[in-house]
């Protein structure tokens, strides 16, 4: 009967731990991970000497090591980003276009200011400018979802294709280098307005302690704030939270604004702390990878920091395979799906009451 | 430009907008049965892989094309599974499966990147490509091209002439009433899902053996989510997912052209038209603010234009079925 | 059709729905099935119509013993069912709507279907058209193609639920009209109701279901008293609410007016004083909710004012936000306890904490603590405070909604305030009730229990029909006198102002 079923609980809502939910997900991720080690097989490789390749690959020189650090960062970023909107409900696959446009507000602020203001203070007002626009991008995602009904996935899968037309656009046209324009981005910025880097290596410090201490705060306003206890009523089950009186409209926006703040400073990270240059790729596809790294961890914002570097490892581990073993780099996304389809279906099957 | 240019712009159009129209198509119909089907990048991507690979393999491209059909529908099935029976979110699933299949790709079809192999071959239509004009736009290339115009007008009058069809459109409005009018809900979700899904499969081997013949990384990026984007554009009618993808078409072959002449933007902006369209149609159609601005026309004349301009989602479109 | 159901058991859980009930309908006769919410006879036809699988019992068509498990079987035998809420496709056309589930071939013949459609709906006088969308149509318009639909589909016996709620008075003549001649064409009609009026003046026969069983069959006319009888006949349960009554008005209304955009209700002016309980009867879906919904300021009046009490004096209240509402110490419990009041995968402390949030950014997690370790016992709540309350049993989950009501309210609404919970629960949450009214608390509520609307209200307000009664104080009811009213016949304020005819009413 209807009066005894579980409210519509939408696929993210965290679970309660049973037991049986626990062993269900140990052995979908052992059965994933086995489908990949066939898939492997299959291209006549032993993943014995994969998984030794890509331990080497992602730490097998203080270079590498940094690599994955450099891709942490913006990853982390993303990811605690997401945990809002998943937290109130909302897919925001949005996310890769909000971190362009930050990219491009702090390219925006690097060419505007440089040699105007003092260089420190330019790329911190670049990494302010792409937060805000990240933020504006989510929100207008998030004014369409909120106040026009319009689902933010689609809305959010749209904007990215503007974003990523409007930044190459930009590349090709008026931040052309001068003579050609290419698909290897604009003109480099001067040294003084690169971001602190661990020696000469990729990865920066400073990246890296944005990311992490916002990841904190993530930690943080979910267990201990009443804004991450809203958020998760308003995600969870809207109607009751309304008679609550919990105001969903702001807790939304603010999702909305919040994450894709996060993923605008991921942008603007990638511009003065990896590229030096606006390039098209400048997500380097970090978003969706956020968006797997949200869904595997289910709602628990602690998990993220591990999930994000075993992700940023597997990232980087997998570039030198082709050199290697001749194998393609986008074994590490095969595996990522693979976990993340694991857990997304064993979740499923936990909560599957095969009645009918 | 001459005559004989516009007519090579929209022949041109018309190869760009094929692979496009198998998966609109079949998106339109598995989203008429109320799923969204999000996996269609990576279904797209992985097919033209399996069908091109089981079309060197085989020498045979109905075995290519056969293969990628197969494909897409276990992809679908998946998304089915999950989706119909464990009733989780087809939006988590289906974009795990976009990104998975996209790298699954990559992965797999390494060894048969840039390697020539079968394609389809041309077939121009006896007699009716000399018709001026409409020969050489539409009679001048391959049974493919030839099948998406069939799939259109077939699957449009299946929806819209055919019992069956009325019932797919019926389960995807209101499966509870659908239900106690004799369908079985469920078993039907799970049929046009795959169905669909077999038909976006069919356009990614349209891209690797026809439109784009051959292999390499990346070979249909974008197309799912454009698919996705357009089959919202036609309002899930066939018809206008089709006119979507022609429209694609063009705009992409003008740009091309354009690009020739003017080099200094890429025609990856122009891939951005579908998705603005999209975004102002969804904006377009939410609300009632399109009624109240008709509202000086007279009723009868207003209700045939709502109809037309207004389009809007299966009503359980992403719901799952709670048979009580 | 003959339609024989024999030893018909149905249970939901620990619910015996239909308990050993066996009914027969005459062919060529229109029967009526009476009983008040709860009686059992939706549960019944849905057996009959496919809806529902009965445990055991027998369905014999025209003698003929029937599979009935789906719909389906049921049209194909020749049962058709209409439902309250009409079971079509709002965005779809009419005649799309007639073709969906008819048998044919491949092809749809829209030319003959539309054919048939007009040929029926004239037959029976029915002006709809055929190219006109469901979600424009008056709700007694879905009806009537619901009918054309099951007929052109063969139907020999109709089953009618609640059919005259939400629709005009010329519409319901219409349908009566077309029941009487189906009935001549040697169908069977099954009409479920709760409204008297309409079996006197419809039915050929009826029979009366009260808590799952059969309790009576007989020959329409009949006095109407005897079917209250039957339907209402037994002592009530005595009123054990103590005076808590005071002086002063909580809750003033000024030509009230509510309703969605399926029903209108007029209110009209109605006082409700500090430490007073209000009980609101009658089938449920006749307008008791959005009542609850109005007041709790979630709906807005269609018409007239909603005025509340306030130490600074009466505050119009009726265009103000639902938040103003709860400010102004209004509190609403719905009855979906796990869809609407509580939210299943937070637990008792995290409920506490949304509901009285500490000031400042951060939770405050001592002091919650012993705020929800305080209200799990005082309110003997069976769980922790780290229990998500989705694990609960209904009656810990009602003791935790009324545990998070805010301790100083004036007005409390609630809507099946014991549905789903055993005595000992019941008893304890109206001491909890009643211990706020005796602090001044007024309290609305609605039940489909008539025994805790006799137990517990100062006053009772009767829906039915899309009407709703004048308040009547609990010393002046009677069972049969609810009963009548509960099946249509209302005390209203027109009626009872013609029997006082010089001067107004004070309600």
């Amino acid at each position: 009967m209807a009066e005894n079923a579980p409210p519509n609980s939408p696929a993210l809502s965290p679970t309660w731990q049973h037991p049986r939910n626990t062993w269900l997900q140990v052995g979908a991720l052992v059965i994933s991970l086995a489908i990949v080690a066939l898939l492997i097989s299959f291209t006549g490789a032993s993943p014995v000497s994969v998984v030794a390749n890509l331990w080497d690959g992602a730490f097998g020189t203080t270079d590498q090591a940094a690599r994955v650090i450099a891709t942490l960062a913006p990853l982390l970023l993303c990811s605690s980003g997401l945990i809002y909107t998943f937290m109130a409900g909302l897919y925001n696959l949005g996310v890769e276009g909000q971190i362009i446009i930050g990219a491009i507000a702090a390219t925006a602020i690097l060419r505007g200011l440089q040699g105007v203001l003092p260089a420190t203070l330019v790329v911190a007002l670049s990494i302010v400018a792409g937060m805000l626009g990240g933020m504006l991008w989510s929100l207008l995602a998030g004014v369409l979802n909120v106040y026009g009904k319009i689902s933010e996935i689609f809305s959010g899968l749209g904007l990215n294709f503007v974003a990523q037309g409007l930044i190459i656009y930009l590349i090709f046209g008026p931040w052309k280098r001068p003579g050609i324009a290419s698909m290897s981005g604009t003109e480099p910025f001067h040294q003084s307005l690169w971001l602190v880097r661990f020696g000469n290596t990729d990865a920066s410090p400073v990246a890296l302690g944005i990311a992490v201490v916002l990841l904190i705060a993530t930690i943080v306003v979910m267990r201990n704030t009443h804004f991450g206890l809203r958020l998760k009523a308003v995600g969870q089950n809207p109607r009751a939270a309304f008679l609550m009186g919990i105001p969903a409209t702001q807790l939304l926006l603010s999702a909305f604004a919040l994450c894709g703040g996060f993923a605008g400073i991921a942008g603007a990270l990638q511009v003065s702390g990896l590229f030096h240059r606006l390039v098209p790729a400048i997500s380097s596809n970090l978003g969706f990878l956020g968006l797997l790294v949200a869904m595997l961890v289910n709602f628990s914002a602690l998990w993220v920091l591990p999930v994000a570097f075993f992700f940023s490892a597997l990232n980087v581990g997998s570039l030198q395979l082709p050199m290697v073993l001749k194998l393609e780099s986008s074994l590490s996304g095969v595996i990522q799906g693979m976990l993340v389809l694991a857990a997304l279906l064993s979740r499923g099957l936990s909560q599957w009451k095969p009645s009918r | 430009m001459d005559f004989s240019q516009i007519i090579v712009i929209l022949a041109t159009a018309i190869a760009t907008a094929t692979p496009l129209v198998f998966a609109s198509v079949g998106e339109t119909i598995t989203e008429r049965a109320g799923v969204i089907n999000l996996s269609t990048e990576g279904t797209i991507m992985l097919a033209a892989m399996v069908g091109f690979a089981a079309a060197l393999a085989t020498g045979s491209v109905i075995a290519g094309l056969a293969a990628a059909a197969v494909l897409g529908a276990l992809v679908a099935l998946i998304v089915a599974f999950g989706a119909i029976t464990l009733k989780q979110s087809q939006i988590a699933i289906g974009f795990v499966l976009a990104l998975l299949c996209t790298d699954l790709s990559s992965f797999l079809g390494n060894p048969i990147v840039l390697i020539p192999g079968p394609t389809v071959p041309s077939l121009k239509v006896p007699l009716l490509q000399n018709i001026p004009l409409l020969g050489p736009l539409l009679f001048q290339s391959d049974l493919l091209v030839y099948a998406s115009y069939v799939l259109i007008v077939l699957v449009w009058v299946f929806l819209y002439h055919t019992r069956p069809g009325l019932v797919l459109r019926s389960i995807g409005e209101q499966p509870a009433a659908a239900f106690a009018r004799g369908s079985h809900v469920v078993r039907q979700r799970y049929f046009y899902t795959l169905l669909g899904g077999a038909l976006v499969g069919v356009g990614g081997a349209a891209f690797s053996l026809d439109f784009k013949a051959g292999w390499t990384y990346h070979l249909t990026a974008g197309y799912g989510w454009i698919a996705l984007a357009i089959v919202i554009f036609g309002g899930w009618n066939p018809l206008r997912a089709a006119l979507g993808c022609y429209l694609f078409g063009i705009l992409q072959s003008l740009a091309n052209v354009a690009q020739s002449n003017i080099q200094s933007v890429p025609t990856q902006v122009f891939s951005v038209a579908p998705f603005v369209l999209m975004i102002l149609v969804l904006v377009l159609t939410s609300g009632d603010w399109l009624e109240r601005a008709l509202a000086f026309i007279p009723p009868t004349a207003r209700r045939s234009i709502l109809r037309t301009i207004r389009t809007r989602a299966p009503a359980a479109l992403g719901k799952a079925f709670e048979q009580d | 059709m003959n339609v024989q159901l024999q030893h018909i058991n149905k249970h939901f859980g620990a619910v015996q729905a239909n308990q050993d009930v066996s009914f027969t309908v005459r062919a060529g006769t229109i029967h009526g099935l009476l009983g008040e919410n709860g009686a059992g006879k939706s549960t019944l036809v849905k057996v009959l119509s496919g809806y529902i699988t009965r445990d055991s019992g027998t369905i014999l068509l025209d003698g003929l013993s029937a599979e009935v498990k789906t719909p389906a079987d049921a049209i194909h035998a020749g049962v058709g069912m209409l439902h309250q809420d009409p079971l079509d496709f709002p965005p779809m056309t009419v005649l799309d709507n007639f073709m969906i589930g008819r048998a044919g071939g491949a092809f749809l013949n829209s030319r003959a279907a539309a054919r048939e459609f007009k040929m029926l709906s004239s037959r029976f006088k029915f002006s709809l058209d055929a190219n006109e969308t469901i979600g424009t149509l008056t709700m007694g318009e879905r009806q009537q193609l619901e009918i054309i639909r099951l007929l052109s589909l063969g139907v020999r016996t109709l089953i009618l639920d609640e059919p005259t709620t939400g629709i005009s008075a010329s519409q319901k003549a219409a349908l009566f009209a077309a029941l009487k001649v189906l009935a001549a064409q040697g169908r069977s009609v099954i009409f479920v109701s709760h409204k008297l009026e309409d079996v006197e003046e419809l039915c050929d026969e009826v029979t009366v279901m009260r808590a799952g069983r059969v309790v009576g069959n007989m020959p329409i006319p009949c006095p109407t008293s005897k079917l209250v009888n039957l339907m209402f006949g037994r002592e009530l349960a005595t009123p054990v609410k103590p005076a808590t009554c005071r002086e002063d008005v909580t809750l003033g209304t000024e030509g009230l007016v509510i309703g969605n955009n399926r029903l209108s209700i007029a209110i009209g002016d109605l006082s409700v004083h500090g430490g007073e309980v209000i009980g609101l009867a009658g089938l449920e879906g006749s307008g008791q909710s959005i009542f609850l919904l109005t007041c709790a300021g979630v709906m807005h009046p269609i018409a007239g004012r909603l005025l509340f009490s306030s130490p600074h004096g009466q505050v119009d209240m009726t265009t103000k936000p639902y938040h103003r509402f709860q400010r102004a110490g209004i509190g609403y419990l719905p009855a979906d306890r796990l869809r609407e009041g509580l939210i299943g995968g937070l637990t008792i402390q995290e409920h506490v904490v949304l509901r009285t949030p500490s000031p400042g950014l951060f939770v405050d997690r001592k002091r919650t603590h012993a705020v929800a370790d305080g209200a799990i016992k005082a309110y003997n709540i069976h769980g922790h405070t780290d229990t998500p309350v989705g694990q609960l049993s209904g009656g810990n989950q009602q003791r935790t909604q009324l545990a998070l009501l805010p301790q100083a309210l004036s007005l409390v609404l609630l809507e099946h305030p014991t549905r789903g919970l055993d005595i000992e629960s019941t008893v304890w949450v109206w001491q909890q009730l009643i211990s706020r009214c005796r602090t001044g608390s007024a309290i609305i509520f609605a039940s489909s229990d008539l025994d805790e609307i006799v137990q517990y209200s100062d006053r009772v307000i009767v829906f039915s029909g899309g009407r709703a009664s004048v308040p009547i104080s609990i010393a002046d009811l009677t069972a049969s006198r609810l009963g009548e009213m509960i099946g249509g016949n209302l005390e209203t304020i027109s009626k009872v102002a013609s029997e006082h005819p010089n001067g107004s009413v004070k309600l």
